[in-house]
């Protein structure tokens, strides 16, 4: 897939930081506002398709190979599934929310108690879903498009 | 009768995507027809979840309103995740279909197979 | 009009009644039958998990499961995609 003229390219390059501090935000403050793990990787994983789009898919996946990809995809599933195993080890059932009664981290409850400080487990497990759903859509979104190209594939 | 103008709209959303995948040949039509069945089920999942003047299920620390029911929001988030995953691979295959045989027509891919 | 036109139109005429039939005899639009769980998730989110968003605790606290079974299909799928594009180097 060939890019497209100088003009896109500036306006991506000005417009790309802001879309992944947009869908950063969402991430992290997934417990206070309306938002979390699956709502926040969409939006950043849809601005770097945005990057594929403009800068063509033969100038991307020269700088970023597909194994490293996968291999963040696989870092973010045994995150989520180390920290529900975690629950079992630390308190009595499976995911149990064992950060909850500290005042080191993540620990506070109360009513009116919004700062980012509360809820235990959640925002961990926020960050652990959103690098999952990025490096997985991303991929697909990438492999997809090399294929369909004249250097990629024979297609 | 006039309240009941969601669930109308979900049976017409059903109806034109099972028409798309009974009735045509192409084989990208077929998929765009199985991506709008999967809306209309999402859209039917959140008409269940409405109270009568109900604002969303999120405290803010300004007092307590009418909430919504949280649990088929939580069950429509699953469907759209699940619905994206299956529309990847469905249109994977089709790139390598056109790759092996060259057409996209449903009738000639069955008739060559012969 | 074959044979297969026929039956493909009867059997989308029957779908069409059972549907339209269903939609129009629910009960009414604003007023859920049975709400006792979602009261008591909504009255006791902030004291047992800490959380203001009712959503996520229900996503990740109190229906874990449900995700963990999500994350398997998610991680599936892009497992099959790379290898339907895979090249083997000769």
């Amino acid at each position: 897939m060939m890019g497209m003229s100088k003009i896109v390219k500036t306006m991506v390059s000005v417009a790309l930081p802001l879309t992944l501090i947009y869908g950063l935000y969402i991430i992290a403050h997934g417990h206070l506002t309306p938002g979390g793990g699956f709502q926040g990787g969409a939006v950043v994983a849809s601005g770097l398709a945005m990057l594929v789009v403009s800068y063509g898919s033969v100038w991307t996946m020269d700088r970023i190979k597909e194994k490293h990809l996968s291999s963040l995809e696989s870092l973010g599933a045994f995150g989520f599934i180390g920290l529900a195993f975690l629950g079992l080890i630390f308190g009595s059932w499976f995911f149990n929310n064992f950060l909850l009664g500290n005042e080191y981290l993540f620990g506070m409850i109360g009513e009116g108690a919004s700062n980012i400080n509360t809820a235990g487990v959640i925002p961990l497990m926020n960050f652990a879903v959103g690098l999952k759903v990025i490096a997985g859509l991303f991929a697909i979104v990438l492999v997809m498009a090399y294929a369909t190209s004249k250097k990629g594939g024979d297609l | 009768m006039i309240y009941n103008i969601p669930y109308i709209a979900v049976v017409t959303l059903v109806l034109i995507g099972l028409y798309a995948v009974i009735m045509k040949r192409n084989l990208i039509k077929i998929v765009i027809g199985i991506t709008l069945i999967e809306s209309g089920v999402n859209l039917f999942l959140i008409t269940l979840a409405y109270r009568e003047d109900s604002v969303a299920p999120i405290y803010h620390g300004s007092g307590m309103r009418l909430m919504s029911l949280p649990v088929p929001h939580a069950l429509t988030l699953t469907s759209i995740v699940i619905g994206v995953a299956v529309l990847a691979l469905m249109l994977s295959l089709i790139i390598h279909i056109y790759k092996h045989y060259g057409t996209l027509d449903a009738k000639e891919i069955g008739r060559k197979e012969e | 009009m074959d044979k297969r036109t026929i039956a493909a139109a009867v059997f989308f005429s029957i779908v069409a009644v059972f549907l339209i039939f269903g939609a129009l005899f629910m009960h009414p639009f604003g007023d859920p039958t049975e709400d006792d769980m979602d009261q008591y998730i909504i009255d006791n989110t902030q004291s047992q998990t800490g959380a203001d968003n009712g959503v996520t605790s229900v996503v990740f606290d109190y229906r874990g499961f449900d995700t963990l079974g999500e994350a398997t299909v998610l991680f599936t799928a892009v497992a099959g995609v790379i290898l339907i594009f895979r090249r083997l180097k000769k």
